[in-house]
Formats: C-alpha cells, sequence, structure tokens
C-alpha cells in the first residue's frame, strides 16, 4: 500500500460569444460638464470584473485616466440592451460596444479641443493624463476639464458617443454541420501532478502548470483571479461535484453545503500559470475571453494524471475515491506509469 | 504566480498602451471588501411579501385534483397564485431569439414532469407563513412511469416526458433529432487506420454553488410599472422573459441588476421574476421570491449531465486520421438552453485538433428530471473532457509522449476545421511549449520549435486541394525573430528514460478521404472572404 505520484496534460480551445453570434451589446459613453465620463450599460458583473474592464478599454480609447471614467450597469432604463454575461462573452462584446461609443465620444472632444486651440482636430492628441495638445508642440494644451466646460457650455455640444457590437447570427448546416460557431478562440494547455493514495483511493492534486493564450489582458490581476478560481472549479468538477451522486438514478440529492462536495482552502494547490497573448483581430485590443475555458482543461487533465500514477482510467466523473478504489482492484493493483519528467 | 512571456506572439501586438494591461483595482473593490455593495436582497421595503412555489413530490404524475382552500384561509396568506392566474404560461428561454417551441409552463397545468416542479405559488407576510400554508394544500397524484437515462429515453416504448417533443429528443432543422457534423469519410479512415479505439464519458449534474441564490423582488411603482430587483446575468434576456411571460409591454418593467454574487451560467433562467411580478400585480404590494439553498441545488436547474462515445483512428506515427463522436446531452423536462449547447458541442467536434475525417451525431434528451441550463463551458465542458481522456489514451496506445502527440494534431493556422471553417489565430502548439517548459516537461527539439504559424494548411489534406486556400502567407514579420528564439534556449535538464522513441518529426500527408463533397464553401461574415 502506497502513495503514487503522476502527472497528466490537457490541451484545449475556447470560443468567444454566443455560439453562431447573434448576441448583440450596446455602450453609451458621455461626459459631464467638467471632463468626468460616464460608461452606461444593461451588462452584469458577476464579480468577474465586468466594470473594470469596461472601464479601462474606456480610458484607453478616449485616452483619458482611468479614474476619469465611472462604468454605471445593470438597469434597464438608463442601459442600451447587452445579450448578457455568459458565453465569456463579457469582455469581447462589450469591451467592443464601448470602443465604438468611446471613439464617437472622443472625436467631439478633439473637434472641441481643436476649436478652443484654434487648431485642425487631426493634429491633436492626448496624453492619457487628462490634456490634449498639439502634436509636435506640448506646450500647446488645454485639459478634458476645459474642453468639457467648453463644449457643454460654450460651443453647444455632446461629447457622447454611442456603440454596439454584433456577430451577426449565423446558419448550420442540417446534413454537414457546417457554420461559424465563434470568431474567435482562446487556448489553454495545463499540466496537472497528482498523489493517489492506492489503499483509499483518495486523490489529491499537488501543483498545476498552465499556459493560456487569451489575446490580450486588459488587467493581469483579473486575469488571475479568473484563472486561479476557474482552475479550482475544474478540480472541484473533476474530483469531488454531483447534484446526483448515482446519476442517473436520481436518489440522495444533497440539499446543502454539508451534503454537497466541494475541496475545502486545505486541497489548494500551488498554480503556477504563463499568459501569452496572441490578439485576435476582432477583440477589443486584442482580448478574447477567459471566463469559461479556464476550468475545462483541469478535469481531463487530472484524469489523465491518475492514469499516470495507478494505472487506471476513470472515465465518469466525479473521480470519487470509491471509483479509484473499485478500478485499482479491478486492475489487482495500482500500476504506475512512466514518469513525465 | 502569474507571469507573462511578452515575447511569443509580440509582432502581433502593440504593446504602447496606458491603461489595457495595468492591475488597476476593480472600481467595486471598496464595496465588497467593506460589505456595502448592494445586491437585489438588500434592498429594503414595507410590507414587503414572500412568494414560495409547492412543488411536485413525483418525477412524472398526473395531477388529478388541487384542494388550497386550506391554504388560502391559513394566517398571512394575501394570495394563492394557480397556472390559470399565469398571462402566458408556456414559454421556452430561446423564445426570444426564435429557437425552438413554448415546451415550460411556469405552474404545472396537469402533469408534472420531474419532481420538484412548482404547481402553486403562495404569498404571504414572511417565509414561514408561506411554507406553512404549503403544508395544508392537498394534492392528488397519479404518478407515471419515468425515464432518468439518456439511451433509455430515445427506446421505444419509454416513456414520454415533454409533450412538446414526445419522441424525447429536441427536433432540430425541422427533421432530424439530432445535431449532425459531417467530415470527410470516417468509415474509410478507420478502415486504413493502425489502431482504432473508442470508449464512453459520463458527466455528472453539478450545481453552480453561488454564494446568492436565485431570487428577485418585484415592486409596484406608482405609475403602474413594475420595478423588479434581480440577481440575473442577462439584464435584458430576462426583462423580455417577464414580460412574455406575464404579456407585459417591455417598458411596463424597470429591471435593476448589478453586483451578483455569483453566476456560472445558473442565473439566465429567469427562474424567480415572473412570478414575483405576477405576485406584485396581483397583491399591489412588493414581493419577494427567493430561492433556499435546497431549491438552488435540486431544484434551480444544475450543469446537465452529457454521455459521450469517441472512437478515435490512429496512425503508428502519431496522426489522428479520423473521430467519431455521438453525444447526449441530459436537458431534463424541458428545453430551457440545452438545445443550443448541442449545436455548440457539434461546432467544437473533435476539439483543437486538424483531423481529416469528422463524423459527429449530438442529441438532446429529455428525461424526468430538473431541466439542466447553461454552465461555465456550455456545450464544451464535457467534450473536452472526453476527447482529452481519449488523447491521452491514444498516445499510450501508439507509444508516444500525450503532448507531443497533442502537438504534433494541434490545429494551425490556414487548418480547414471540421466545421469547414478556416483555423486562424491559433495557439495552442505554444501553450503547450510554454507549459512544458514550465513544468519540465521533456519536448524533443523539432517540438519545441513547432509554431501554430507555420505548417498549416499545405499539410492539411482535408479535401482535394482546389477547394482548399492557397497556404497562408504571412501579413506580418515572419514567426522567426523574437518568438521562436525563446525556445532554442537550453532546456532543463531530460530524463532519457521519458524519452518515447522518436516518429518521423514530419508527418507525411495524411491520405485524402474518399469522399470530398463538403459543399459550398461559406464565410464568416465576420472574417469576410479568405485572402487568396
Amino acid at each position: 500500500m502506497a502513495k503514487h505520484r503522476g502527472r497528466g496534460v490537457a490541451t484545449i480551445n475556447y470560443p468567444i460569444g454566443m455560439n453562431l453570434g447573434g448576441d448583440p451589446s450596446q455602450a453609451l459613453v458621455h461626459s459631464n460638464p467638467t471632463g468626468k465620463f460616464t460608461v452606461s450599460l444593461s451588462s452584469i458583473d458577476l464579480g468577474q470584473g465586468m466594470k473594470s474592464v469596461i472601464r479601462q478599454i474606456c480610458a484607453e480609447t478616449l485616452g483619458v485616466p482611468v479614474a476619469d471614467v465611472y462604468v454605471d450597469t445593470a438597469d434597464s432604463d438608463t442601459g442600451p440592451h447587452c445579450t448578457g454575461s455568459f458565453a465569456s462573452r463579457g469582455t469581447h462584446r462589450v469591451g467592443n460596444a464601448v470602443i465604438v461609443a468611446a471613439r464617437e465620444a472622443r472625436a467631439v472632444m478633439m473637434e472641441a479641443a481643436a476649436e478652443e486651440l484654434e487648431v485642425d482636430p487631426g493634429d491633436l492628441e492626448t496624453d492619457g493624463r487628462g490634456n490634449i495638445r498639439v502634436k509636435g508642440a506640448p506646450h500647446r494644451s488645454i485639459t478634458v476639464r476645459e474642453v468639457a466646460m467648453a463644449a457643454q457650455f460654450k460651443q453647444g455640444k455632446t461629447i457622447a458617443g454611442r456603440g454596439i457590437f454584433l456577430v451577426p447570427l449565423s446558419d448550420v448546416d442540417p446534413e454537414t454541420g457546417e457554420m461559424s460557431p465563434a470568431t474567435c478562440y482562446a487556448h489553454a494547455c495545463v499540466i496537472v501532478d497528482v498523489e493517489v493514495d492506492d489503499e483509499t483511493g483518495d486523490v489529491s492534486v499537488l501543483k498545476m502548470t498552465s499556459a493560456y493564450e487569451i489575446g490580450r489582458a486588459i488587467n493581469p490581476k483579473m486575469v488571475e483571479q479568473q484563472l486561479l478560481g476557474g482552475a479550482w472549479m475544474g478540480m472541484s468538477h473533476a474530483l469531488y461535484e454531483t447534484v446526483e451522486p448515482y446519476y442517473p438514478d436520481p436518489r440522495e440529492g444533497p440539499r446543502d453545503f454539508n451534503e454537497y462536495l466541494m475541496p475545502g482552502p486545505g486541497d489548494i494547490c500551488p498554480h503556477e500559470i504563463v499568459v501569452l497573448e496572441r490578439p485576435a483581430p476582432d477583440g477589443p485590443f486584442g482580448a478574447k475571453g477567459i471566463g469559461e475555458m479556464c476550468a475545462n482543461p483541469v478535469l481531463p487533465a487530472v484524469a489523465n494524471a491518475i492514469f499516470n500514477a495507478v494505472g487506471v482510467r476513470i472515465n465518469d466523473l466525479p473521480i470519487t475515491p470509491e471509483k479509484v478504489l473499485r478500478a485499482i482492484k479491478a486492475r489487482g493493483g495500482a500500476v504506475p506509469q512512466a514518469r513525465m519528467r | 504566480m502569474l507571469e507573462f512571456r511578452k515575447d511569443i506572439f509580440a509582432d502581433e501586438r502593440d504593446d504602447n498602451l496606458l491603461e489595457i494591461g495595468q492591475p488597476t483595482q476593480r472600481q467595486d473593490m471598496l464595496g465588497h471588501v467593506t460589505a456595502t455593495s448592494r445586491y437585489y436582497d438588500d434592498h429594503r421595503f414595507a410590507n414587503l411579501l414572500h412568494l414560495k412555489v409547492l412543488r411536485s413530490p413525483h418525477a412524472h404524475a398526473r395531477i388529478r385534483s388541487i384542494d388550497d382552500s386550506g391554504a388560502a384561509r391559513a394566517p398571512g396568506v394575501k394570495r394563492i397564485i394557480r397556472a390559470a392566474d399565469v398571462p402566458v404560461n408556456l414559454n421556452t428561454l430561446l423564445s426570444l431569439m426564435q429557437f425552438g417551441k413554448d415546451d415550460e409552463p411556469s405552474l404545472a397545468t396537469d402533469v408534472v414532469r420531474y419532481k420538484g416542479e412548482p404547481i402553486l405559488g403562495i404569498v404571504a407576510t414572511s417565509e414561514r407563513a408561506a411554507l406553512e400554508a404549503m403544508a395544508l394544500v392537498r394534492i392528488s397524484y397519479d404518478p407515471l412511469p419515468a425515464v432518468f437515462d439518456v439511451e433509455e429515453a430515445l427506446k421505444p416504448g419509454a416513456p414520454s416526458v415533454n409533450p412538446t417533443y414526445p419522441k424525447n429528443t429536441f427536433e432540430y432543422h425541422g427533421k432530424y433529432d439530432h445535431q449532425k457534423l459531417r467530415f470527410g469519410d470516417v468509415d474509410a479512415a478507420f478502415a486504413q487506420a493502425d489502431v482504432v479505439l473508442e470508449d464512453r464519458y459520463q458527466m455528472s449534474p453539478i450545481e453552480h454553488a453561488p454564494t446568492e441564490t436565485n431570487g428577485s423582488i418585484a415592486v409596484p411603482d406608482t405609475n403602474g410599472r413594475i420595478v423588479v430587483y434581480t440577481s440575473t446575468q442577462a439584464l435584458f434576456f430576462s426583462l423580455d422573459t417577464a414580460a412574455k411571460i406575464n404579456a407585459l409591454p417591455s417598458n411596463q418593467l424597470h429591471f435593476i441588476g448589478g453586483t451578483v454574487g455569483g453566476g456560472f451560467g445558473g442565473k439566465v433562467d429567469t427562474m424567480t421574476e415572473p412570478l414575483a411580478i405576477l405576485a406584485a400585480r396581483l397583491t399591489g404590494a412588493p414581493v419577494r421570491y427567493r430561492f433556499s439553498r435546497h431549491e438552488e441545488m435540486q431544484f434551480g436547474s444544475p450543469r446537465g449531465a452529457e454521455r459521450i462515445y469517441i472512437k478515435d483512428g490512429i496512425m503508428r506515427d502519431g496522426r489522428i486520421i479520423a473521430r467519431q463522436v455521438r453525444a447526449y446531452f441530459d436537458s431534463g423536462a424541458y428545453t430551457r438552453l440545452s438545445s443550443y449547447a448541442v449545436i455548440k458541442c457539434a461546432g467544437h467536434i473533435p476539439g483543437p485538433y486538424t483531423i481529416p475525417n469528422v463524423s459527429a451525431d449530438v442529441y438532446c434528451v429529455f428525461t424526468n428530471r430538473t431541466p439542466a441550463t447553461a454552465m461555465r463551458g456550455f456545450g464544451v465542458t464535457a467534450i473536452d473532457f472526453a476527447i482529452e481522456c481519449q488523447m491521452d489514451k491514444d498516445a499510450v496506445a501508439i507509444g508516444m509522449d500525450p503532448l507531443e502527440f497533442r502537438m504534433l494534431n494541434a490545429y494551425r493556422d490556414g487548418d480547414m476545421k471540421a466545421h469547414r471553417r478556416e483555423a486562424k489565430n491559433c495557439a495552442l502548439i505554444e501553450c503547450a511549449q510554454v507549459a512544458a517548459e514550465k513544468a519540465q516537461w521533456p519536448l524533443r527539439d523539432e517540438f519545441r520549435r513547432m509554431s501554430s504559424r507555420q505548417g498549416g494548411a499545405a499539410r492539411a489534406g482535408v479535401t482535394d486541394r482546389s477547394r482548399m486556400p492557397a497556404p497562408a502567407v504571412p501579413t506580418r514579420v515572419p514567426a522567426s525573430t523574437t518568438q521562436r528564439v525563446t525556445y532554442e534556449r537550453p532546456m532543463p535538464a531530460v530524463s532519457p528514460a521519458a524519452t518515447p522513441p522518436p516518429p518521423p518529426p514530419t508527418p507525411p500527408q495524411p491520405p485524402a478521404p474518399a469522399a470530398s463533397g463538403h459543399g459550398a464553401r461559406r464565410f464568416s461574415s465576420v472574417f469576410g472572404t479568405r485572402r487568396r
């Protein structure tokens, strides 16, 4: 009786946005009279950081500091239509919509600035710190606040913009399944190290090492929170969770967190993450989405690592100690496979 | 914990940005860490009423009679809501997108089709009063035979679950009980394969397990509108669904969402808003309808389980030449969103690999259990689990390193995918290289030098060459400068024992499939026409 270490791998890709498209999102951007911007959305922040991602994209596009942008969302009276926060679509769809809106608002802002500075709008640039200046002559500049005041009270201009992003709905061929599922895909490779106890069937995840290609990390801290949380969810799905322990027999379903098993803090393992960025041609600053995909590769990588450790294949989730132990017994004992390092 | 490899694909990026890429603190962080962010249930109202629903104890039964007279007289009860009170009682979530037929009642009429299906709503001055009144309702049932297994449900003579789809399968394109994917000729390829491997995979249904359960509060406004505070993941989707069920113009509803205590796909189904709105209209008072944890776990929709069969045809040199998939999505008693996930799954097969012959049949099956819904990775998680476990077995069967086996078959720019779109913007190989380096997984030189940007299309052989686009010409800097150099750095020590026998580094052209009638080429409206 012993504990055996094993290593498994999985590589995956993930489509961004609703399958086949047809899922629009809108955004509105406007400045108040002192040059502070509000983004109006109806999109939902589930804790994933939607508001912050949109805020950074809007600030970058406008050319103003992020502190000068506030994202207001989730009110059907003030926010224009958004299909919803699912299908890893928020960053890609809403991000693109806010770029369109912010460009329109920026164009008015630059026109208003040009009128104040008596130059051509094409000769102006933003410095990202709240100033608009003449290219090559930075001493000729005006603050965004002064421009907004002038636009509102002197020139009668609205520094505002509307944006929508829509991947038009596409067809599916009934006979061949020919279709356009998505316009961009994120990628991942996850390597999982486990330890399997051949006496109890217990599986411990010791370490994860992963590489994720996500187009562009708008905010690396939020990328990290998604990837860590997603990996935990994948590990939990692989080893613990079920609402029907005897599926397809529906008996004995859990009713609360005492009966529904999930890993606790002691089961969290070290996770080394490397991020790659191959910009999506139609992503906001190249960004794809990472919301869903980060759980997926962990499931098979755990199953493959268990095989590498003790030589048994468990094809039914969750991979409980009971299933591992029965499989080891059926095989006449643990059969460790060749080590992968 | 997290590091970037900015050197890779650097030639495709403009990194001269000010706000993008910054670890800016979240706009809502202070509210979250000081417990002052407002969730739907943090709104307080005088004279708030509470709605609870009576749920079926049977998985499948005819309702013979309902006697709610005792409940109606119980202390604190303001209103009983019956199926007949619901203006449009039959709905399907994707009807807003013209996909599928209305098949699910808000409150069951004559038959209950899963354990936990709502039958009556009780509106009372407290949740406790509603639950105590519920105990006084008398319903008599005639239990009916039930079916729980997706393949049993497809057999002749199986109990029919959902009268809208009497054969227990969603209907695709008005004629099929499944979605097809056909590319090349799998049968011919299996006949040529050195190894054919087949296996079965079974997912389990799981719970989204959000900290905040599903719920909403509907509040009558002075002008006849209803304000709805909700935990929805999709504000307008829920608003339009609730408007349809209540037969209200959409501008009579004002939905306020916002901070949500975890969704993961479990807050799309609009399970509480329609009845909360109806209850508010019938009583003229604010009404809250929130799921208990038990309801959230067993009767709120779970991630459905899928059963997947995969058959692969592999050559000894490592090429996969055929993949056949048969998959069953367990939708539970009603459609909700599973019909959509089936198509997403079909479009995802055969995974991120270039395989010249692919065939799949994917089914959306009705059974007598809680309707399933979206969850993180919807339509993809299960097929990824099955494919990636299968890939491991394939590699073992031909004695190849499992990571190198994946890289050899990985899709590259210019390859033709099974759903007949050109692969672009690929990065699977690079992820494998970076993860391997980080984990000290030994890769041979030719695998460390591979690139997603080279070798695609030309090697495709997925169909006759006249149909293929010209090999992709790099429009930017060739992939030989910054990016590739990094892989030629000395690798960590490699254990010789772990190195498998080397297959030929460049695979020969896969055999062209017998038939190549893939139909007309259509192009994505987003990508437009392909470069020639």
